[in-house]
């Protein structure tokens, strides 16, 4: 008999805690060494957790939604093969409550290849003869809760993901999804002439996640890069430290910033247009509700004036509100505002979905619990998902505008520059100029030309100005 | 430079041997009046005498035991099995008996046991064999099969001058269909265990020797015009010890290789270069290793059976598009 501890893995240098999402076995399956037993969801980062040895799941001490610190026990393995015939006979509980597989979820789209796939993980361990009519059952009982299973994909998909050794020794080289890369061989077998042809092409790496936990569908779909003629592609220069440096690895989340930024910067036609807003309207309205704001328990923030006013006007220019896909561009329904949360251990992005339906209390509400939440890192995965334009505001540190990087796959994102007093003419009713002391502030827009010209982010500046402006008193 | 023939390049490889070194002599059935079944020891009873050219009984355990004998005494015989498919009379004696004999008791036995392999000469069951992978599986055996008439000379000199047992697989379907200018003057040795690119290619790489060597090349030089391929084929020359170094050093370059032998498939030498591609180069390989050889049956007499039988280019060809597709 010996039992082994599973612990929540430290998923990147920063990150503190994890949230078990789901289990993928049942008390009493046997487990293969690295076959997946649970997946996670932290900050960033949706991941499978395999086992560290071969065995039976013993003990289940972390359920379903919980959040645990690193490091945390969450079950027991008995790695004891002996052992491992009586647990499953010892364990009954497990498959009553829900015999039937059901798992006509709306989600799930390709329902008719699951038993196949689910079946495929369990069986293949050299299980005691009497375990099987247990395990089964409970195996099918698992239906997909939040996030797809791994038998959540199309019969292509799977194929796809059927690759040849180099192929996956290069994929793993480069840190690629496999099922990114449109492949041209038998069923649609990426190849290896395909994978160094999409490396060569300079292709973004777009999938970045540990493996078999990446999830295509949340990922921003990657564009045809293929490299024109006489464009060379320069490899980036070799760094080496001197005495006395500092080397720090990246932290998953810089690792993932980093990749996604100069992925963005090569894939869209970045172009910036700055306005300047006079706010002294949206101050006297701030200085009058403030506290009201405040007793419901909500700050009341410039940035929440111009989140609310970014998200009315969207739906006026929908270019913006939009991505490209493949050569189509795609225009969202949803209007989901990304605010950038800066924190000390890096960038995230949480999202207010449906920005435009909320009035100002709602926008302003839900700014504050996000931000709140992120710096307690309290965010669930798909708070951090489907944004369609981010606002980002480096002004707070007195910064007069930034000159923001596109979050992709979207076509737009704001910069709100420092807000402060600053000498402007001001034409009174009568027509005479004079200088006077007004609110001012920049905001920066930065817009993917491929899809969006400057008339069209001008219109959307000069309308956002306007709103801000002459922002209606009876939204406060 | 002259022309010569795979089989008088053999025959020449055999003479100067023999004019080299007096320790050298031929045995076998027919091999001194009549000159061998195939005439490639022609003259040489003539030349070197009744003693260094010698007749023997249809007895092919006697001719290999002979030599074992003579070889531990110093010599360096070479053996002829009339077709080697005869050579599995001397199974036991070759296998039990000269490959241990070193391991046993310390005794040297540098002798060779040569003769004609092959079909496509409608000679059925008994006088088409591929007896290569029978001897593969014996330690202290070393196996060659020339495909080219520079070969043919070369690894008979090297397999003579070798200090241990070799078996040289000559293809009969070679003997005189195989041209090739060689120089005057310039000692050929082709040394054992080194393989050779036939044929340079970028997307699949051709593992083969022997008289499929010839008919790989076809296929590539179809592929190449038919479907735009670059097809590499490397002919092996040495099948024990076989050249690792080589093989990954292919599967690493095309990344999907096709062994085409002439031998049956089941048991044949291409699953044990499967299995070393698979234990040295997996990683390497963007398609399963794929194999072209005979069907495992005896080998018809029938011409339209034999060419259904054995591979032929047309089958290579298929091989190569299904492993390019893959």
């Amino acid at each position: 008999m010996s039992r082994i501890d599973v612990v929540m893995p430290q998923m990147g240098e920063s990150i503190a805690e994890g949230t078990l999402s789901k289990w993928l076995k049942k008390v009493g399956d046997p487990v293969k060494r690295d076959e997946p037993i649970f997946e996670i969801s932290t900050d960033k980062v949706d991941a499978e957790i395999p086992a560290p040895s071969a065995g039976v799941l013993a003990e289940i001490l972390v359920q379903e939604g919980q959040t645990v610190p690193v490091q945390t026990v969450v079950a027991r393995m008995e790695t004891d093969a002996s052992a491992a015939a009586v647990a499953p006979a010892g364990t009954p509980a497990a498959p009553a409550p829900a015999p039937a597989p059901a798992p006509a979820s709306p989600a799930a789209k390709v329902p008719d290849l699951k038993p196949a796939a689910s079946a495929a993980a369990p069986p293949s361990s050299p299980a005691p003869a009497p375990a099987p009519k247990v395990a089964a059952p409970a195996a099918a009982a698992r239906a997909p809760a939040t996030a797809p299973a791994p038998g959540d994909e199309s019969l292509e998909d799977r194929l796809r993901r059927k690759s040849t050794p180099l192929v996956r020794k290069i994929a793993a080289e480069h840190n690629l999804d496999l099922t990114t890369i449109p492949g041209s061989g038998m069923a649609g077998r990426v190849t290896k002439n395909d994978i160094l042809s999409y490396l060569e092409s300079g292709a973004p790496a777009p999938a970045l996640a540990d493996g078999p936990s990446s999830r295509p569908t949340d990922r921003p779909t990657v564009p045809d890069l293929t490299v024109g003629p006489g464009v060379r592609v320069v490899p980036g220069p070799v760094v080496e430290p001197w005495e006395g440096d500092r080397v720090e690895p990246w932290s998953r989340i810089r690792k993932l910033t980093a990749d996604h930024m100069v992925m963005s910067r090569r894939v869209s036609a970045h172009v910036q247009s700055l306005i300047e807003i006079d706010y002294g309207r949206i101050a006297a309205l701030r200085a009058k509700r403030k506290a009201d704001y405040a007793e419901r328990g909500v700050s009341l923030t410039f940035l929440a004036f111009i989140a609310s006013a970014v998200a009315r006007n969207l739906r006026k220019h929908p270019v913006l509100n939009a991505a490209v896909m493949g050569e189509s561009t795609l225009y969202r329904r949803e209007i989901n505002l990304g605010i950038a949360v800066a924190m000390e251990w890096g960038l995230i992005v949480p999202v207010i979905r449906r920005a435009d339906e909320l009035n100002l209390l709602g926008v302003a509400r839900a700014i504050n619990d996000l931000a709140e939440r992120a710096r307690t890192k309290k965010l669930s995965p798909d708070e951090v998902q489907k944004g369609t334009f981010t606002i980002t505001n480096p002004g707070v540190f007195g910064t007069l505008v930034g000159l923001p990087v596109l979050n992709q796959p979207q076509s737009g994102i704001l910069a709100v520059g420092a807000i402060g007093k600053r000498p402007a003419v001001v034409t009174a009713p009568d027509g005479s100029d004079s200088i006077g002391i007004r609110t001012q502030g920049m905001l920066a827009l930065s817009f993917d030309h491929r899809i969006v010209d400057g008339a069209d982010a001008d219109r959307f500046l000069a309308d956002l100005r306007g709103t801000l402006q002459e922002f209606p008193e009876d939204l406060v | 430079m002259p022309e010569v023939t795979y089989l008088e390049a053999l025959r020449d490889g055999l003479a100067e041997e023999m004019a080299r070194d007096e320790r050298v002599f031929v045995l076998g059935e027919d091999v001194g009046a009549y000159g061998g079944a195939f005439k490639v020891t022609e003259g040489f009873q003539r030349r070197f005498g009744a003693e260094r050219v010698i007749d023997t009984p249809i007895a092919e355990t006697a001719i290999v035991g002979t030599a074992a004998g003579a070889a531990h005494m110093g010599f360096r015989p070479v053996c002829e099995m009339q077709f080697i498919d005869f050579i599995s009379c001397a199974y036991s004696i070759l296998t039990n008996y000269v490959a241990t004999a070193r391991y046993r008791a310390g005794l040297p036995t540098p002798m060779v046991v040569r003769g004609p392999a092959g079909g496509y000469v409608r000679g059925g069951p008994f006088h088409s064999q591929n007896p290569e992978a029978a001897f593969l599986h014996t330690p202290g055996l070393k196996i060659v099969a020339p495909a080219t008439a520079r070969d043919a000379k070369g690894l008979i000199k090297a397999a003579i001058r070798d200090d241990d047992p070799v078996l040289y697989f000559e293809h009969k379907y070679l003997y005189r269909r195989i041209k090739e200018e060689l120089p005057e003057g310039e000692e050929i040795l082709t040394p054992i265990g080194q393989a050779r690119t036939a044929r340079e290619g970028r997307d699949l790489s051709i593992l083969t020797w022997s008289a499929m060597l010839w008919k790989s090349l076809e296929a590539a030089e179809t592929l190449e015009r038919e479907d735009g391929l670059s097809v590499e084929v490397i002919d092996l020359r040495t099948l024990l010890p076989l050249d690792d170094a080589a093989i990954v050093a292919a599967v690493k370059r095309t990344n999907r290789v096709l062994i085409v032998h002439e031998d049956t498939r089941t048991g044949g030498v291409a699953g044990e270069i499967t299995a070393r591609i698979n234990e040295l180069a997996f990683e390497w390989l963007d398609a399963p290793v794929k194999r072209i050889c005979a069907h495992d049956v005896p080998l018809p007499y029938a011409p339209t059976l034999e060419d259904f039988v054995l591979p032929q280019v047309g089958d290579i060809v298929k091989g190569c598009r299904w492993l390019a597709a893959y």
